[in-house]
């Protein structure tokens, strides 16, 4: 578990206390959790129960509304993160079975990350690039015409990058 | 008076009050439309759709639990189309749930059965995927079984909305919802207070306790150990809903022959344990009104409250009674006095517990209640554990000759009976304390102020010209506004008893499940229960604990007095905050 830092912390409990002033104020719940994600990139356990005490909620009500909503990561992200699209048009082109063998190569499931913490998977709708089907984008770089062998090249080079760090 | 409407189901005409909805009119005139999420006490959640009625002018089927009756209404209840939809909804929610009716725990006490008989599902047309969930067992009291919940939300109404608590709730979505305490941890390490009431309320075996049966039949049978059980006043007075029995028959003599033939070799009485108690409690009370000590002092015996307490009420420890339950200290005296007197090992003696709790389970396995490395209760079975065994050893229960305790923790006071009811506890030890403080004899001794179900109780009683100020709270809930209220005002009150179960014991987490036309937190059946320990108080001839003959020679041969050395090695305990933490407003939890 990674160290929660000082100062986002700050921030958010700033964003709270702001949050509560307004009528309504515990409705905010869904704002409360985008802009902890937004400062740590997901929801860190001990975030949200500081989130419960502050907002008296419940944290089975908070974990409930994490849960429900895909947008929220419930872990830290790996330091890549691969979204691929399952929009029409990639899924038409295969994208099923680039999904399949990313999952092999790395481990993971769709909404997890590799032990390592290297790599993330996340599904997109449509990520824009449709003439490029099927595609995946990888932190903020898209990668299109992808077949099963370029996408399994394409995670061999990343680690291997990673190795000669 | 409300005003009447006029409104015909299935073409008759009926008279009902203003603002009911249409299952509560239907109610009141002789029709029971199957319903699964609907439960009377908590609020409305219209998600199970079994309550579909067609109604005049309304294109779709509405759930007539949350649709309003309005004059002039023509409702349907029983058409072709209906019963077809109900059965269609009933069968997909068969369709996701295990086929096990016959090892389940609750078979032939399960709503969803009774529910799919009476719609007539005779054989299953659909099949799709099914969930697939690990049991929790993690909690010593309540075992939680996703795969056989049907989403129905009472046990999270009931655990957000009587008990205050939120433990569970749902989470994830679509057909991956599912009930469970936040971050899907473990329920043992949750905030739950183990009170057993979402296992009350559940239709399915989604939630039951933690079944110690199997291991107990074994050591009935293990004859080097002498196998003492004790049973709470609360068992006795619902016990017999389990065998079809009238609600509120007292079978105290029965369940103890009925304990002697399962094979125990002593029947005791957690009624004994309670006036002993109620000395150490009214003392430990006096002691801390005559010489300034923490107040207000609240009541220590329900173990659910206590690990509320411990979670929510870290800032309140010193407020709580040190005296440990009279569970406990049964099986303390047990496997100290008891065994001394019979020359028995106290390594070998088995020390059992009929409860109407479950979170007594847990209470008989924290470290605080050994004594001298060992457990002083060996196990703790519930009201529905004992009955079940009772059955399934053939013992005629409704028909078998009542017996008497066992000497000499077997003989208790018309106070320790009514320690099974909200309020009990506080009545008990007010008879005692108010002797013992003025040397008088309290005449009336049957307290208004504690009796009854409002939700907070709250009287004045005088005690040689001086006022105390006492409440009582059951259900958590009930217990959380106090709290709030002692926080606020920390003068308030002088002393409070807390049930973390509405009714108290009589209304546990391990009572026998409704009967077929009885839902949990029912007042009739809650006051039928309570009238059967009070009508146990009125027959008895000594009706305070002081008087009690055997506990008078327990002080004298064993403990000495109240709150000796003695009392404080077997009798009294200590608590500690526990994490997670419940909700304690606006301050924060992570340390930077
Ligand atoms: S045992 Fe009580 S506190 Fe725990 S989940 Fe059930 S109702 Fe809530
Ligand atoms: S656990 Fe039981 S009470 Fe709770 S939602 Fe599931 S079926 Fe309903
Ligand atoms: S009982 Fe009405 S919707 Fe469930």
């Amino acid at each position: 578990m990674q160290t929660i830092e000082a100062g986002k912390i700050e921030e958010l409990r700033e964003f709270i206390a702001t949050i509560l002033k307004s009528d309504y104020g515990d409705s905010n719940l869904i704002s409360v959790l985008h802009k902890t994600q937004e400062l740590f990139g997901y929801l860190p356990r001990e975030v949200m129960d500081e989130i419960a005490q502050r907002m008296s909620l419940p944290t089975a009500h908070i974990w409930g509304v994490a849960t429900f909503y895909h947008y929220f990561n419930l872990t830290a992200p790996g330091k890549y993160v691969i979204s691929i699209c399952l929009g029409t048009a990639c899924y038409v082109k295969g994208a099923a079975e680039i999904l399949t063998v990313i999952e092999q190569e790395l481990g993971i499931k769709v909404g997890e990350t590799t032990e390592d913490k290297l790599f993330s998977l996340q599904p997109a709708r449509c990520l824009g690039a449709c003439g490029l089907a099927p595609v995946v984008m990888i932190n903020d770089k898209i990668y299109g015409d992808l077949t099963t062998v370029k996408i399994k090249k394409l995670i061999m080079d990343f680690r291997k990058s990673e190795q000669h760090k | 008076m409300a005003e009447k409407i006029n409104i015909t189901i299935n073409d008759k005409p009926y008279k009902v009050d203003d603002g009911l909805t249409i299952m509560q009119a239907a109610d009141h005139c002789g029709y029971h439309i199957p319903r699964l999420c609907y439960h009377p006490e908590l609020s409305i959640e219209g998600a199970c759709r079994v309550c579909i009625v067609q109604v005049e002018g309304v294109k779709n089927f509405v759930a007539s639990c949350c649709y309003p009756a309005s004059d002039g209404m023509k409702v349907y209840t029983n058409t072709k189309e209906l019963r077809q939809a109900r059965r269609d909804i009933v069968e997909l929610l068969l369709d996701n749930h295990p086929e096990d009716c016959h090892t389940c725990e609750r078979d032939g006490n399960c709503e969803l059965q009774r529910l799919a008989y009476a719609m007539g599902i005779r054989k299953m047309h659909f099949s799709g995927e099914r969930k697939h969930y690990e049991i929790d067992i993690s909690s010593p009291s309540v075992v939680r079984d996703p795969e056989k919940c049907i989403l129905c939300g009472r046990c999270v109404r009931m655990c957000q909305e009587i008990q205050g608590i939120n433990a569970i709730g749902y989470a994830h979505r679509g057909f991956n919802t599912v009930v469970t305490p936040a971050y899907n941890m473990p329920f043992g390490e949750s905030v739950c207070s183990h009170c057993g009431q979402c296992i009350n309320v559940c239709p399915t075996a989604a939630f039951t306790e933690t079944n110690y049966t199997q291991e107990l039949f074994e050591k009935l049978n293990d004859k080097s150990f002498t196998t003492v059980v004790q049973i709470a006043p609360a068992v006795r007075a619902a016990i017999g809903e389990a065998f079809d029995l009238e609600l509120g028959r007292n079978m105290e003599h029965e369940t103890a022959a009925a304990l002697r033939r399962l094979g125990f070799d002593y029947v005791f009485d957690t009624q004994f344990s309670a006036d002993l108690t109620i000395m150490e409690e009214g003392s430990e009370f006096l002691e801390r009104f005559q010489s300034g000590g923490k107040l207000p002092m609240i009541t220590s015996c329900c173990p659910a409250w206590i690990n509320t307490l411990e979670i929510f009420y870290p800032d309140m420890l010193a407020n709580v009674s040190t005296c440990k339950s009279p569970m406990s200290m049964m099986s303390n005296i047990v496997k100290t006095f008891f065994a001394q007197k019979k020359k028995l090992d106290p390594e070998k003696i088995y020390s059992v517990a009929v409860m109407p709790c479950t979170a007594k389970k847990c209470e008989s396995v924290r470290p605080e209640h050994y004594i001298k490395g060992l457990r002083s209760t060996d196990i703790v079975i519930t009201t529905r554990e004992l009955a079940w065994m009772i059955k399934s050893a053939g013992i005629d229960f409704v028909n078998i000759k009542g017996e008497a305790f066992d000497k000499p923790l077997g003989m208790s006071s018309g106070a320790g009976t009514i320690f099974g009811v909200t309020g009990g506890v506080m009545e008990a030890a007010l008879r005692t304390a108010y002797e013992l403080y003025t040397g008088e004899t309290l005449i009336e001794i049957e307290l208004e102020e504690t009796r009854g179900f409002k939700g907070i109780k709250e009287g004045i009683i005088e005690i040689d010209g001086k006022h105390l100020n006492i409440a009582v709270a059951h259900g958590l809930g009930n217990a959380h506004r106090l709290m709030d209220e002692v926080r606020k005002d920390p003068g308030k009150y002088h002393f409070i008893e807390i049930m973390a179960c509405p009714g108290g014991c009589i209304g546990g987490g391990g009572q026998p499940y409704p009967c077929v036309n009885s839902e949990p937190l029912d007042e009739v059946c809650l006051g039928k229960r309570a009238e059967a320990l009070y009508g146990n108080d009125r027959k008895n001839t000594i009706r305070r604990s002081h008087e009690n003959p055997e506990i008078q020679r327990l002080y004298r041969e064993f403990l000495q007095k109240p709150l000796s050395e003695k009392s404080h090695e077997l009798l009294h305990t200590h608590y500690s905050p526990k994490e997670p933490k419940g909700i304690i407003h606006n301050q924060g939890v992570i340390k930077v």
